[in-house]
């Protein structure tokens, strides 16, 4: 099932400019934050790269899917069994294999999805997301349930020449921060193309894209496929960063956050899943260090986002925009 | 495997099919006539087994306990219908998604303020604390056939109240075509009031009897609730029927998988549930 929430494709002035002054302090920000907080923006870039991921589903196709954060973790764990206990490995071809991985898990297990459709999409990407929770968490060899260290970080290296150390703190954050870049500028270039109206077709009126000739299942295929292999991204650079790989990665809570992050900024447009993620990762941040009963005041500020704002932070921009020239052609 | 161990392994499963269908038939039939996900679902089976522990320390009695946890749960069912729930069943999935999620969080830290993070045990009542001998080394407990007979009591009793009596009546016109059961003076609010609280009912009983077995630990009701929607998958929202045989296969399933693959055991259920899409995407028994 679609959903009907309009989506705010088209930026309004006004994210456009909050997101050109968050890049400024982004660039700006490990100059002036310490350690700690670099560290903290950088899990909240790598967070942002993941809703984003998620967006293409879930704001783009609509399909929600409560099980995204198995593709994340197959990710981690692809560059946990990879990188050797005693050296560092090569991040130019574990990068994309990693990736490849989690979008090979997701092409497998969308295969079966794809076919379902509204509440069975949701439980179904649940189930199949626990599955592989399961394969990592009962098998000792695949870490079990303590999970598994990664050593070393990637090595730029290319012969001999590195261009980059990933080991150093604020290279990590550049590096990331380029990539969130990066996926940006290529899923907002992908929404505008005919795949990507194609997807936002089949989130408004799926039978009425099977009636003109579009094979939905295909593009639905390949936006889950597409969406793994991202959240692939985010779980590689997660796993580079910590240093530390475990089955709660591909948890239902994970995904559930990643939901709730494209939900706070606002879906469909991918700089609010950016907005959302750091605003989330934020927020948690803040009720850990209020109280240890955090749980209490997260679920509550949930349920408050769904009954007050649901079409999120730039939604509600957009939406003072809408009631203005609403209000303008009342009075023209 | 000889005779015996297998019809422990038997009864094991039908026990534990019989519990989860307890738990979703709730959620089916929550997603069938109102069409909300639930995923708070697993949360009222964690209240029954935390209220379980509770009441039967207070009045010394499982069997009072789970009669007074039972009308606890639902009026707290009713009472969250009418704050929550009943404002969310024409939203879209993804916001009772949402809804559902954050009430996890709350429940769950009120579980942890309430009743602390450690695991508890809930003894067995000493009328049932005794086991049927099979062989001379095997014996099956009885309270585990109590569990199954508790089950089977209140599926026959879920099933007569649908098919046989008026409200059960209300309740199907409501599913089959909403408007027009209004419109003929059903009163559609009373009857999304009842079957949601009959739902949270239902998972606390299930909670309540199975946790002198299971204890009472932190987080149990999130597995159970994947168990309940690959259950729900299965056997086709909307369907109690379904829900009763996906259950018992599910049961079967797990059960006989731990014993025969325990490597590949927790993965077993969900390519069941996999290979069950391939052939009916909308589940065994779509209504």
């Amino acid at each position: 099932m679609s959903t009907p929430r309009s989506n705010l494709e088209v930026l309004p002035r006004s994210a456009q400019l909050v997101l050109v002054l968050g890049l400024v302090a982004l660039l700006a920000f490990p100059f002036v934050g310490s350690d700690f907080y670099v560290q903290m923006v950088t899990r909240m870039m790598i967070m942002a790269i993941f809703a984003m991921s998620l967006d293409l589903l879930q704001g783009v196709t609509g399909l929600v899917s409560l099980g995204h954060a198995a593709y994340f973790g197959v990710a981690g764990y692809a560059l946990a069994f990879l990188t050797p206990a005693d050296a560092p490995v090569s991040l130019w071809w574990t990068l994309p294999l990693a990736v490849a991985g989690a979008g090979l898990a997701a092409l497998v297990i969308g295969f079966f999805v794809v076919r379902t459709h509204g509440i069975y999409f949701i439980m179904v990407t649940m189930a199949f997301a626990q599955m592989v929770f399961y394969l990592f968490f009962d098998n000792k060899a695949l870490g079990g349930s303590d999970g598994l260290y990664i050593n070393f970080r990637p090595d730029a290296s290319v012969f001999g020449w590195l261009p980059f150390d990933l080991e150093g703190r604020r290279t990590f954050y550049y590096f990331t921060l380029a990539l969130v870049v990066i996926v940006y500028a290529l899923l907002r270039r992908l929404l505008w193309s005919p795949l990507g109206r194609a997807l936002a077709g089949i989130r408004i009126n799926e039978h009425r894209m099977r009636a003109m000739g579009f094979g939905t299942q295909g593009y639905k295929l390949t936006a889950f496929t597409l969406a793994g292999a991202l959240a692939g991204l985010a779980g590689y650079l997660w796993g580079a960063q910590t240093g530390y790989v475990n089955p709660e990665l591909m948890g239902f809570h994970m995904s559930a956050h990643a939901i709730m992050m494209v939900i706070l900024g606002g879906m469909g447009n991918f700089a609010g899943a950016i907005v959302g993620a750091f605003a989330f990762e934020y927020l948690l941040h803040v009720f850990k260090d209020i109280t240890k009963h955090w749980q209490l005041l997260m679920g509550g500020f949930i349920v408050l986002v769904v009954v007050a704002a649901p079409r999120g932070l730039l939604g509600m921009l957009g939406q003072r925009r809408a009631d203005k020239a609403q209000e303008d052609s009342h009075h023209g | 495997m000889d005779f015996a161990t297998f019809l422990i392994q038997l009864l094991n499963s039908v026990q534990y099919g019989l519990l989860l269908f307890m738990l979703a038939a709730g959620l089916t039939l929550i997603f069938g006539i109102m069409g909300v996900v639930n995923l708070a679902h697993g949360s009222f089976y964690m209240l029954g087994a935390y209220l379980a522990y509770s009441l039967s320390g207070h009045f010394g009695s499982l069997a009072l306990a789970i009669l007074g946890g039972a009308l606890l749960s639902v009026v707290f069912g009713l009472a969250l219908e009418w704050l929550l729930f009943r404002h969310f069943y024409h939203r879209d999935h993804l916001d009772q998604v949402l809804l559902t999620f954050g009430l996890i969080y709350i429940f769950e830290e009120l579980r942890s303020i309430l009743w602390g993070d450690d695991v508890h045990g809930v003894p067995i009542p000493q009328m049932l604390d005794w086991s049927i001998p099979l062989t001379d080394t095997l014996s099956y407990p009885a309270y585990r056939l109590f569990i199954s007979g508790v089950c089977i009591v209140l599926a026959v009793a879920l099933y007569l109240l649908i098919s046989k009596t008026r409200l059960g009546m209300k309740i199907r016109a409501g599913a089959f075509n909403r408007s027009m059961a209004e419109s003929l003076g059903v009163n559609i609010k009373l009857i999304h009031a009842v079957v949601f609280a009959l739902g949270v009912g239902l998972a606390a009983v299930a909670g309540m009897v199975a946790a002198p077995v299971s204890s009472v630990y932190p987080n149990m009701g999130s597995s159970v609730l994947i168990m309940c929607f690959v259950v729900v998958v299965i056997g086709g929202i909307g369907s109690v029927r379904g829900a009763l045989i996906a259950a018992l296969l599910v049961g079967f399933v797990d059960t006989f998988g731990k014993v025969l693959l325990p490597s590949v055991a927790g993965m077993l259920v969900y390519m069941l549930m996999a290979a069950v899409l391939l052939w009916k995407p909308e589940g065994l028994f779509k209504q």
